[in-house]
């Protein structure tokens, strides 16, 4: 027994905990006492992976647990986690953390709300100690069903309209990892014997390149569509407009990263030649996104409109990484998941707070709310600078290596790509420092606002633990990036060795 | 008691019961009828069964138990379906079939 | 070999006071965040001008008599390949230790003066924080090891000085003015960022000590042409040169300079004219040597350097708001620092131009400050910005206008005053190269000594204007730094210069040429006079002047109109036909598709649902019917 499992139990132990509960206040204490086990246990994890690997346990995956579940499919639940996947349930036990505390002042039925967001998150915990392909789109749907029901009931504005359009897309997507994942499976076992979900044995096999050429594009897409790839993306600033704080938190934090993250380890690990016949398209696909998210938030008025589309350039921006295919834009890519995740879940907390307090989204509407609120003021110029990547903060280090990584591919096509990708750190920076400028600074133009008030303990949580998050990595890089880059080998052994069968 | 009526005069009778079932279904109005028209169906199948056991295989009881189960189960089906009818029709003082298309869409 | 790892305290001390103040300011009284914040500076000033009388007179100079160029302390912060790694430490040699310096000893200064300043003022911490800051950021770029650190640093000044020029966040000219220069040198950084790309790329370090050593690879990688006849190499540094630009607010990336007037004076004295500006510079002159392998490149830092220099010159003569008059002149005096290092070669008296660049920086840096901290008190005590609002005010603010006078005189290019000195250097180097540029040069400093006492008499002389409060002369925290900085402006020229910062750091003797410093002197003089009789006493000699000059002088008002192309192509172009038309393509395009797929999906099962029409009797039938047929098939199979 792995204390992996641990996991997946903490939240279904936190749930029952919940159900079990007689009022609202007990209801949040349950979930904040599950949230911070989850948190210490993530935390317990860096450190004793780091101290594992110190030791010099080299395995491709640790903590490994493999049970049968069906035997008749030869389906596993087969667990185990490497550096990347190590950093992913770091970044989720951050966010989920924040996002209860974010979700204090949640009035109706709190205690549905707590265990829908729970079951999500126990779902992105198991997406990503999953190492069997089934398993782990069990936990994808886990993940993605709970959001229909938060943003449908607890959400605002066209609710109704975004968690349909939301869910699905996101089904759409699903179907395709689904066929794409069925197709690894069959071809899982050429030589003859058992065929399997398993994903560390169906990297050890080479998959004959036409069948790898027909699911690239299944999963990539499917994986896509989460990771907010152009054109897939709409559904990103609808939802995350009408989700209530803690679930955009967690969608823009979290569930978006799944994307990323499935585009990386199963579609790019498992089928390396067509990735690296067919990244292309896709890294055409992703540099627009990039600055195609940039302008577009350029111009919205409603504050999760513009952070939604800068969702979708940051979020493009780890695609785009992924498609560059070596080890340092890899890393890079990795990083940015996580810091795009947590600053992006500081900008949603934010944005929840400051709408609790004015009752507004619309940029215009508001201005000088440094004066009556500074400390979220500052928490929201803090995460606007991160997200525009000042140094010192987790987006500078992500871009930086994702950059320099993305230059390491000397050809025309590539260069160009990565100087358009890189042109949107000055988009970034103007739409940022608009919002900044028109909300927060100036004098203030409603005098009803005169009377807000600042963040309160629970927020100030919510909102030090993540800016803790972003400054961490911002500060001190070196622990994360080596983590991951170790992670990264069987990857960039694959990657390698396709690259020659093509030239 | 039946040696020598021939097979098909029972399938003639259960044939006829069993549409006149059909058309009653189909055509009546009233729910009762309706009720009723399915009893006939359902008869009319029972028919079948004890004619063919009793021609086809005569040693053998399978058909038989099969009626007595079709008749348990419509004696039951009849008695909720009852129920059901009754509390339409205290709710909306009708039992014209055609007034019951809530469930439409 | 000594330890010169205490360096590192240099960075540490500003870094602590910024947390400490920055979390903790609110828990102390003002006063005490001033005066902790002060003390911190005073510690570093204390410990750099240590660093720099060890590095200079007690360390023993490297085999071949230069002067060492080494780590003091270097550690791993981030790897990216194998070959390349971000290391975060501090780099000595001359240029950064008398960076070192000049950022120290006016940081220390500003912030003296801010205690006064600053009185009353609301967000009194939040402003030393800020200050501290940047003066962490500012020292961390100049001994950076490796150009990523330098990059680093180099943002984080530029949000220290958007921090401290939105400082009065309530005021929108200063929101936007901050606004401004962020977004204008972040797109300049972009062109660095790429440059350093391209670089690392080439050579596959970021290691200064490697990149301008005497076999870097610089010299051999990226010699090919790669785009419009030019090499990669060439492109790369011009790239990075873009960066520095941005930064040190030359043509055409100036245009946040003036503007960023609208933070507090202290700020404006420190960041936008003795330190942060320059950075730039530093950039071009700590990556000289390969500036030098690449000729193409150089020019372009020439003639940007020369052009900047002229414009801003042209347009300081005709600005009223004293802080703006400063702006420019200081952009001029960095176009001359650019110039100079453009027409400068490497290696012994060839490196002149390099060697007066770097003196006229550390020059410029004193009496640069002491005149913006001199606008700062004449400020302060008439409140307002308008030289047109002043006059006469010699007699209330005796010891402003004295070291006001000082910093005039050395900047116009008085002996024995330090501006002469480098100034001389700068155009002696220049004469050696090209005798237009070198006229360029003689025509700026002329202008720069009108502008200079154009500013001069209208503030202190001019006419006698009635103020509502009788102007007062500042307080004690405001005037030692005044008077501090006057000593340096004294004093500063008559460093042997060359003894000590050179291009390959071997020094060498600068000669004073008589023959170059005589007409200097005397169209310097030229320009004072001119100055003299249009604004010694209330005349109309200017506005005739002006009137003559006609449609220039009035484009050259407008500071020759390029805010507004800026805010054209911004305003017009990129919001209404890039930005607009991608957030109509999302909504009505891409979204549409999405929702018209929805929609025809949603239709069809509209029509779909009409067979569910709730009769019961209706679904029998179509059952019935269909057994029937299905039975007829079966039969009709069966029987064939």
């Amino acid at each position: 027994m792995s204390f992996l499992t641990l996991f997946i139990i903490i939240p279904l132990l936190t749930i029952v905990g919940i159900l079990l509960c007689k009022n609202h206040l007990q209801v949040k204490w349950v979930a904040v006492v599950g949230m911070s086990l989850q948190l210490i246990t993530a935390i317990v994890l860096i450190l004793v992976f780091l101290a594992e690997r110190r030791a010099g346990n080299m395995a491709e995956v640790l903590f490994v647990q493999d049970n049968i579940w069906y035997e008749t499919l030869n389906i596993h639940f087969y667990i185990g986690v490497d550096g990347v996947s190590v950093a992913m349930i770091g970044l989720t036990a951050l966010v989920v953390f924040a996002g209860i505390f974010a979700s204090w002042d949640i009035v109706d039925l709190p205690r549905e709300f707590f265990t829908s967001l729970i079951l999500l998150a126990s779902g992105v915990f198991g997406f990503f100690i999953s190492l069997d392909l089934f398993t782990m789109f069990l936990f994808y749907e886990l993940a993605v069903i709970p959001m229909y029901l938060l943003i449908g009931i607890w959400g605002s504005g066209p609710r109704h309209y975004s968690a349909m359009k939301l869910t699905l897309m996101l089904m759409g997507g699903s179907a395709l990892i689904l066929l794409g994942m069925v197709g690894l499976y069959v071809n899982s076992a050429p030589g003859g014997g058992p065929l399997t979900f398993n994903l560390i044995q169906i990297s050890k096999i080479h998959i004959s390149i036409e069948s790898q050429r027909f699911l690239f594009p299944f999963l990539f897409v499917g994986f896509g569509v989460l990771g907010a790839l152009f054109p897939f993306h709409t559904w990103s600033p609808d939802g995350h407009a009408s989700a209530p704080t803690a679930v955009s938190m967690l969608h823009a934090g979290v569930l978006m990263k799944l994307g990323g993250y499935g585009c990386y380890r199963v579609a790019v690990f498992l089928l390396p030649e067509a990735a690296h016949q067919m990244g292309w398209i896709f890294l055409i696909l992703a540099t627009i996104g990039v600055i195609y998210g940039a302008f577009g938030a350029l111009w919205q008025k409603d504050l999760k409109y513009i952070n939604a589309y800068s969702s979708v350039s940051h979020c493009s921006l780890v695609l785009f990484a992924i498609l560059m295919f070596n080890q340092t834009a890899l890393t890079g890519a990795i990083i940015q998941m996580i810091s795009h995740g947590i600053m992006t879940a500081l900008f949603f907390a934010l944005i929840g707070m400051i709408y609790g307090r004015t009752h507004t989204r619309y940029i215009n509407e508001m201005g000088g709310l440094m004066k009556v609120m500074p400390f979220l003021a500052v928490a929201y110029v803090i995460a606007g600078l991160a997200s525009l990547g000042l140094p010192g903060f987790s987006g500078f280090v992500a871009e930086m290596t994702i950059f320099v990584g993305a230059f390491q591919n000397a050809d025309v096509f590539h260069r160009v790509c990565t100087i358009i990708a890189a042109s949107s750190i000055v988009v970034t920076a103007v739409y940022i420092l608009r919002v900044i400028g028109i909300l927060l600074l100036g004098k203030i133009r409603n005098p009803a606002y005169e009377l807000i008030t600042d963040a309160k303990w629970h927020d100030k949580i919510s909102v030090v633990a993540l800016i803790f998050g972003i400054t961490l990595i911002g500060l001190a890089p070196l622990w994360l990036s080596d983590m991951i880059s170790q992670g990264l080998g069987p990857i960039m052994q694959k990657l390698l060795a396709a690259a020659p069968i093509l030239n | 008691m039946f040696e020598g009526v021939p097979l098909q005069w029972f399938l003639v009778t259960g044939t006829i019961m069993f549409f006149v079932g059909i058309y009653g279904f189909l055509v009546r109005k009233n729910l009762i009828t309706i009720l009723m028209s399915i009893e006939l169906i359902l008869n009319s199948v029972n028919i079948n069964f004890v004619a063919f056991n009793k021609i086809l295989y005569p040693g053998h009881l399978e058909g038989m138990f099969f009626t007595i189960f079709v008749i348990a189960v419509a004696a039951a089906e009849t008695s909720v379906a009852i129920a059901i009818i009754i509390n339409i029709y205290r709710r909306i003082v009708n039992i014209d079939v055609e007034k019951m298309n809530e469930m439409k869409y | 070999m000594i330890d010169f790892s205490f360096t590192a305290l240099i960075l540490l001390i500003p870094l602590f006071m910024f947390v400490v103040l920055g979390l903790f300011g609110n828990r102390f009284k003002p006063l005490v965040s001033g005066i902790a914040g002060t003390t911190g500076l005073f510690v570093m000033w204390v410990l750099s001008l240590i660093t720099a009388y060890m590095y200079f007179f007690v360390l023993e100079k490297a085999v071949d008599g230069t002067f060492q160029k080494f780590l003091a302390v270097n550690m791993r912060w981030l790897t990216l390949t194998d070959k390349l790694h971000i290391d975060m430490g501090v780099l000595l040699d001359p240029i950064s230790v008398m960076m070192l310096i000049v950022i120290t000893t006016v940081s220390f200064m500003a912030n003296l003066y801010s205690i006064g300043y600053m009185k009353g003022e609301k967000g009194y911490m939040r402003f030393f924080s800020f200050l501290s800051l940047f003066s962490f950021s500012m020292l961390g770029l100049v001994v950076a090891t490796n150009i990523f650190q330098m990059y680093i640093f180099w943002e984080l000044v530029g949000v220290s000085s958007y921090l401290l020029i939105g400082f009065y966040y309530t005021k929108d000219a200063a929101v936007a003015a901050s606004k401004k220069a962020f977004i204008v040198t972040r797109f300049a950084d972009l062109g660095f960022l790429i440059g350093i790309l391209m670089l690392s790329y080439l050579t596959g370090t970021f290691d200064f000590i490697t990149l301008t050593g005497p076999d870097s690879p610089a010299f051999t990688s990226g010699q090919g042409v790669w785009f419009l006849g030019l090499s990669t190499m060439t492109w790369s540094m011009i790239f990075i040169f873009m960066g520095g630009a941005g930064k040190s607010a030359m043509f055409p990336l100036h245009i946040w300079l003036p503007d960023a007037m609208e933070g507090p004076t202290p700020v404006s004295a420190l960041i936008h004219a003795a330190t942060m500006v320059v950075a730039g510079v530093y950039l071009v002159a700590r990556l000289f040597p390969i500036y030098v392998s690449t000729p193409v490149a150089l020019d372009v830092v020439m003639y940007v350097g020369a052009f900047s220099s002229i414009f801003a010159a042209i347009i300081a003569c005709t600005q009223y708001d004293i802080k703006r008059v400063l702006a420019y002149s200081t952009m001029s005096q960095i176009g001359m620092m650019m110039f100079a290092l453009g027409i400068s070669g490497y290696g012994g008296h060839e490196g002149l131009g390099y060697m007066a660049s770097m003196f006229h920086l550390f020059n410029h840096a004193f009496f640069k400050a002491l005149l913006f901290l001199g606008a700062g008190a004449i400020i302060h005590s008439v409140h307002t910005n308008y030289m047109n609002e002043m006059g006469g005010l010699w007699k209330h603010l005796p010891i402003t206008h004295i070291t006001f006078l000082i910093a005039c005189l050395a900047i116009a290019g008085i002996p024995p005053l330090s501006g002469f000195f480098s100034k001389d250097e700068i155009l002696a180097a220049g004469l050696e190269k090209s005798t237009f540029l070198y006229l360029v040069m003689m025509i700026v400093s002329g202008l720069t000594a009108f502008y200079m006492f154009r500013l001069y008499f209208s503030i202190f002389w001019g006419k006698q204007t009635q103020y509502e409060h009788t102007p007062h002369e500042a307080p004690k925290t405001m005037t030692i730094p005044l008077l501090f900085l006057a000593v340096g402006a004294l004093l500063t020229g008559l460093i042997p210069f060359s003894n000590f910062v050179t291009s390959d750091r071997l020094p060498f003797v600068a000669h004073l040429e008589i023959w170059v410093a005589i007409p200097a002197v005397l169209i310097a003089l030229v320009g004072m006079v001119i100055a003299t009789l249009f604004y010694r006493k209330e005349n109309n000699l200017p506005e005739k002047v002006f009137l003559a000059l006609g449609g220039f002088s009035k484009a050259a008002y407008h500071k020759f109109y390029i805010d507004e192309l800026y805010l054209f192509i911004t305003k017009k172009i990129i919001f209404n036909y890039i930005s607009r038309p991608i957030a109509w393509f999302d909504r009505h395009i891409v979204d549409g598709t999405m929702n018209g797929i929805s929609f025809v999906t949603n239709e069809i099962s509209f029509r779909i649902r009409k067979f569910q029409s709730g009769q019961l009797q209706q679904y029998a039938l179509v059952f019935v019917s269909g057994a029937l047929f299905l039975a007829l098939i079966f039969i009709y199979l069966w029987t064939n």
